[in-house]
């Protein structure tokens, strides 16, 4: 029963987005033109530190812009009438699971474009598997963290400026972590060193999943 | 007494903390050496002392590497704190730097360690080792740290404000449950409160740790977990006072704010346990540094310590309840001007 209700509403999700299709193409764009925007500043960069610290802050910024809209897209009356048809946890888990699909989708993609323009200079001597993992674990992990904060938001009524604000100061241990995670990857590390960092950022995604899984219920309530 | 015992408590432990801790004095050491090097042949040289009584007994005075010893030949008081001394530095010590030991009755045996390079190294000296007396000085005093010296006080100030914080914001996530539990706008006004008075004891303790930065590390701020740790709570509670600001309804308000606070409180809780392990710190305790407890052999520091951590815990719950009456008192009022 649960599952085929998340089922439905991830179908839901895929299907709003289908419709309004100018959805996918303002977040592509805003992941390459803030691209161009680095490329025009610096050119190519064959620092790793500063190229990997440069990447997370540019998909950190997508990831807020992407997510915005996750609760922010449906008027009240919209969601009264969710509320009667759903529970809210499978509302959250069904969210939390599309934006973590779009986001792995966008963190790979931002990857694509960012090699493209700035360089990929760093990724030469880099375990690529390893970065790859830590890329989607760490665009996952925005994606899991932001949607709760982004549906608190939405309830005080307060569109993205808020968002900033709540989001920023508890999305930094895992940027932290996450930084610090492909930095080793790029700088060539194994699993051996690796591997602790993964398994930590991974441990972070499920612990904030489950938060937003017990929370939910008492946000969505009025 | 009954209710308020803890109040008393706590200014008394508050009091014997400010002073103990600020009138006992630090431990004799010797603090500084006229010259760097030391060569094979003759060598004099000036030690400075900190605390020290160099002129109610001359000390006995030793050069100490690699366990070999060599006293010195002539040790002339010119102060308290400053002794000439003369040494005939034999050939081949084995190690590169070597240390400074000094003993008397009043100050017992105390060290400049790594005081010298050394040059003319071999495989040890020939001769024996001289007998030099050793032993723990008398008194209650302070460790005399190099490079922490008197700043060493702080440790009963700057530590104990971080305990408190995190009392205060334990107690706010437990009202925060309570709010989501029961809607009680009664649990929303103590969990502000809490988080009002845990930001106050966050200030305190990034200042008092700022100054205790510049004294000992050279800067006011320095890239360090703990220091990151810090400045990422004070943004949550930050972010947490501007999400209520935000909600006009009292209701919805006591309720977005305690799921912020849970959220925030339990990643932020993973993360200053985990944080500190992923990167080095010059924290004691973490990035191979030795913890306080670690160096603080003669428990002196203990002393105070422990009773610094439970005045200020006792002390900064004593302000929050304070804090929380007088909101509690203003709303009353508010609703009494409505009607």
């Amino acid at each position: 029963m649960r599952t085929a209700e998340i089922a439905h509403l991830l179908k839901l999700e895929w299907q709003l987005d289908r419709r309004q299709k100018h959805a996918w193409g303002s977040m592509a764009l805003y992941v390459v033109s803030t691209i161009y925007v680095c490329y025009l500043g610096v050119r190519h960069l064959f620092d790793i530190p500063v190229w990997n610290a440069l990447f997370w802050i540019i998909l950190l910024f997508a990831a807020f812009n992407a997510l915005a809209r996750s609760f922010q897209r449906e008027n009240a009356g919209r969601q009264l009438y969710l509320y009667t048809l759903a529970s809210p946890r499978s509302v959250v888990l069904a969210r939390t699971l599309y934006n973590g699909a779009t986001m792995a989708v966008l963190s790979l993609l931002s990857l694509a474009a960012y090699a493209l323009f700035i360089g990929s200079t760093p990724m030469e001597g880099a375990r690529t598997d390893i970065f790859l993992v830590v890329v989607v674990t760490g665009g996952v992990g925005f994606a899991l963290l932001l949607t709760l904060v982004s549906a608190l938001a939405a309830r005080a009524g307060n569109g993205i400026g808020l968002m900033a604000v709540l989001g920023f100061p508890i999305v930094l241990p895992m940027l932290l972590s996450v930084m610090k995670a492909s930095k080793l990857a790029l700088d060539g590390m194994g699993w051996n060193v690796t591997g602790k960092y993964v398994l930590w950022l991974v441990l972070i995604d499920l612990i904030t999943a489950a938060l937003a899984w017990l929370l939910f219920p008492y946000l969505w309530r009025d | 007494m009954k209710g308020w015992w803890w109040k008393l408590l706590s200014v008394l432990l508050l009091l014997y903390v400010v002073i103990v801790g600020l009138h006992t004095p630090l431990g004799p050491a010797l603090v500084h050496v006229s010259i760097a090097k030391i060569q094979p042949g003759e060598v004099s040289l000036t030690a400075t002392g900190y605390n020290t009584h160099f002129n109610q007994e001359p000390p006995q005075v030793w050069l100490e590497n690699d366990g070999q010893r060599v006293c010195a030949t002539a040790v002339k008081p010119l102060s308290d704190t400053e002794l000439s001394l003369t040494f005939t530095v034999p050939q081949g010590f084995r190690n590169n730097l070597t240390s400074l030991w000094a003993w008397d009755a009043v100050d017992g045996t105390i060290v400049l360690r790594e005081a010298f390079f050394t040059e003319g190294l071999g495989s040890g000296m020939a001769q024996e080792s001289c007998a030099v007396s050793d032993a723990p000085r008398p008194g209650f005093s302070f460790p005399n740290r190099s490079i922490l010296n008197e700043t060493i006080r702080n440790l009963f100030f700057h530590v104990p404000m971080w305990f408190t914080m995190m009392t205060l914001m334990t107690i706010a996530f437990w009202y925060s449950l309570k709010v989501l539990r029961s809607g009680d706008l009664e649990a929303d006004r103590s969990a502000l409160s809490a988080v009002d008075a845990s930001l106050l004891f966050a200030a305190l303790g990034l200042v008092t740790g700022s100054i205790w930065a510049r004294a000992t590390w050279g800067d006011w701020w320095t890239s360090d977990p703990k220091l990151n740790g810090a400045a990422v709570t004070v943004l949550i509670y930050g972010a947490y006072l501007i999400l209520r600001g935000s909600v006009p309804d009292p209701h919805k308000r006591a309720r977005l704010a305690a799921i912020y606070n849970i959220f925030a409180y339990v990643l932020m809780f993973v993360f200053l346990m985990v944080l500190p392990r992923l990167t080095d710190s010059l924290h004691p305790g973490n990035g191979g540094n030795p913890a306080f407890s670690q160096y603080d052999l003669d428990s002196s520091l203990r002393a105070v310590f422990y009773p610094a951590v439970l005045g200020w815990i006792l002390f900064g719950v004593w302000a929050y309840t304070l804090h929380q009456r007088a909101a509690r008192l203003q709303s009353l009022s508010d609703e009494a001007n409505d009607r």
